[in-house]
């Protein structure tokens, strides 16, 4: 599956697309399928993303996991602060 | 210290203005992202992996009190309450907003600090001796020199497109604690018949390609310096690579053409500067010197410190060092507390540093590309005052050089540019080592962990340095050998195949197991490495 993602342009917060909008939880995404260039065009222009790109994904237990680590790591938070995890359930390696 | 003068501090104002302005616009949408990406970046704020990153330009590492009493503030402020010390003598702050950066510049500026030139192909933050000043074995203070070169390079105009980024090393001491040659300009400063002038090296760096920085000029004296520097950049800036990323560096271009050649189109470019007479005037240089004339030292100071207490004697014999003047001690305030994250100090960690500074450090710090704080101007008499207040704050880690004082970049947990995590595998070998009780025996180690080949972590510097590499979507660590960054600088040697994240721990134990066993009375780990050669490591790492 794709899912799309990028930055909250003001606050530079990791975001998901939901279908609808943008979530800082990866477990909202949705499956982007071939639609993911229009949307990121679109929502890029109204700004409600920046520097948003497609990814693989995969679905886990709980929801859409991103296939690479980088991605697992942008979704959950830096692994060495958990104190400021966005996302604990998310493995970081790739079972 | 240098303060600002008029035209100084109407820069930095206007530029936050300047910014202020194009933040503004993007967040209007009046610029689309390509617009604006160079015009944050040049002012320090990249896009990294969770949030923007602003990187705060610490010039040669010196700061005042009121100035790192900002940078907590700011921590405390806009950011997640903390900031992260880095191998460029900066910090970075990872949770950034675009909508507070314009505000947290105007702060910044407001104790004559900038995020310029923290980024982009310009020259960046001039590095230094952490010591400068106030180390005993220095021919002369090499901070006016930072200084002047700082001036210089501020939008210089010639060179704020360059094929690459640049950066310059200053020392003046034979003793090299700014990894010198591993810049794309390094200076020495020397005396030769009793005048100061500078041997020059260029064409260092680390990164892909890594490289020793060969010496261009015995020596260029002092008035000539800049001139000279300028020679060596233009050369560069004509015939650097512009075409391809990874050859674009100073140190391809010095390599290519061979350092004889080099040096020729250098000295002819340089007899061309001469003539246009573009160093700055004695006067220039003396009023700059004289923001780093000595402070009014004390004397008849007392030389006896009271080590009754061991875990202070622990921590003054490994992070305190000899200061030039009688009575007074340079103090290392390690950045790297066992199972810690290098380089990172809270928001009142930083404010605590500014307070300790104020009381017994004549309102100084130094930042070290080791990623620690130096109090460089501390009474002898206030030593166990001053660690006591550390210890307390959990700064007060005894571990100055050795196998857990590490170096480590971001690495996966905050950098886009990674290929794997570093902070993760310098907690497991910090904490391998604090549970073995080998710390001691090993001595000094220079342990050093970039998370991808740009070698932020200093890596090919290590006496053992660790490389995290992306294997099929898997992190895996390449471990090298035998690096130095100091006067006896050289590259790391790749052991062989590399590590899972375990794995490079037990492989860093065998490697000082075999050290400890083989080692000759004296030695260093570099010192036996160099003596024994890779072979009977590799033997007890791979077996
Ligand atoms: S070495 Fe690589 S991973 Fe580490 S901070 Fe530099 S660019 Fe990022």
């Amino acid at each position: 599956m794709k899912l799309l993602t990028g930055n909250d342009l003001a606050t530079g917060d990791v975001i998901w697309w939901t279908g609808s909008g943008w979530s800082l939880h990866v477990g909202d995404a949705v499956d982007a399928g071939a639609e993911g260039e229009a949307i990121l065009a679109r929502e890029s222009e109204a700004r409600r993303v920046n520097a948003g790109y497609i990814i693989d994904a995969e679905q886990g237990a709980n929801g859409p996991l991103p296939l690479h680590i980088k991605e697992r790591i942008r979704a959950s938070g830096p692994t060495v602060r958990a104190d400021l995890a966005i996302n604990t359930d998310i493995p970081i390696v790739r079972a | 210290m240098y303060r600002y003068d008029n035209y100084d501090q109407a820069m930095v104002d206007a530029r936050v203005e300047e910014f202020r302005d194009q933040a503004r616009r993007r967040l209007a949408g009046e610029m689309t992202e390509d617009q604006f990406k160079p015009l944050r970046l040049m002012n320090g704020l990249y896009l990294q992996l969770h949030a923007y990153m602003l990187r705060v330009a610490i010039p040669y590492g010196t700061l005042s009190g009121p100035q790192m009493r900002m940078l907590g503030q700011i921590a405390r402020k806009y950011d997640k309450g903390y900031g992260h010390f880095t191998t460029r003598q900066n910090i970075q702050y990872n949770w950034i907003k675009l909508e507070d950066a314009a505000d947290i510049l105007a702060d910044l500026a407001s104790v004559e600090m900038h995020a310029i030139q923290t980024s982009g192909n310009c020259i960046r933050n001039i590095s230094s001796d952490q010591y400068a000043g106030v180390a005993a074995d220095e021919v002369t203070d090499p901070r006016p020199w930072a200084e002047l070169l700082r001036q210089w390079s501020s939008f210089h105009p010639e060179f704020s497109y360059l094929p690459r980024k640049f950066k310059i090393a200053v020392i003046a001491s034979a003793q090299d604690r700014a990894a010198m040659r591993l810049h794309d300009i390094g200076l020495e400063l020397v005396k030769k018949d009793g005048v100061i002038g500078a041997k020059v090296f260029a064409g260092g760096g680390m990164g892909r390609t890594p490289m020793v920085a060969p010496e261009i000029r015995d020596f260029v004296t002092e008035d000539e310096i800049i001139a000279y520097v300028e020679a060596c950049l233009r050369v560069y800036n004509r015939y650097g690579r512009r075409d391809n990323k990874y050859k674009a560096r100073i140190k391809i271009l010095v390599h290519e053409l061979g350092v004889e050649e080099y040096r020729r189109q250098v000295e002819e470019e340089f007899a061309h500067m001469k003539t246009l007479g573009i160093d700055p005037p004695v006067a220039e240089l003396d009023r700059i010197r004289s923001y780093f004339a000595d402070p009014a030292y004390e004397s008849g100071l007392s030389e006896e410190v009271n080590r009754s207490d061991p875990d202070f004697a622990l921590w003054l014999d490994r992070n305190v060092v000899a200061h030039k003047q009688p009575g007074y001690a340079i103090a290392n305030i390690s950045l790297k507390p066992v199972g810690g994250i290098p380089g990172d100090a809270t928001a009142e960690q930083i404010e605590l540093m500014a307070d300790l500074a104020e009381r017994y450090s004549l309102d100084e710090l130094r930042v070290t590309h080791a990623q620690n704080i130096v109090l460089p101007y501390v009474r002898k008499a206030d030593l166990y005052a001053l660690w006591k207040e550390l210890d307390e704050a959990g700064l007060g880690a005894a571990n100055l050089d050795r196998i857990s004082d590490i170096i480590a970049c971001p690495g996966l947990d905050y950098c886009s540019l990674a290929n794997a995590r570093s902070i993760p595998v310098a907690q497991k070998i910090a904490t391998r080592f604090a549970g073995n009780g080998k710390e001691a025996a090993i001595g000094e180690m220079k342990l050093k962990i970039s998370g991808c080949i740009n070698a932020c972590g200093h890596h090919h510097a290590g006496h053992i340095g660790i490389l995290g590499v992306d294997r099929k979507g898997t992190e895996n660590y390449q471990l090298l050998l035998g690096g130095s960054g100091a006067e006896d600088c050289s590259l790391g040697q790749i052991t062989g195949p590399g590590f899972d994240e375990n794995g490079i721990v037990d492989a860093v134990e065998r490697v000082t197991d075999l050290y400890l066993a083989q080692r000759s009375e004296g030695e260093r780990f570099l010192d036996t490495y160099r003596r024994l050669g890779m072979a009977p490591f590799k033997e007890a790492i791979y077996g």
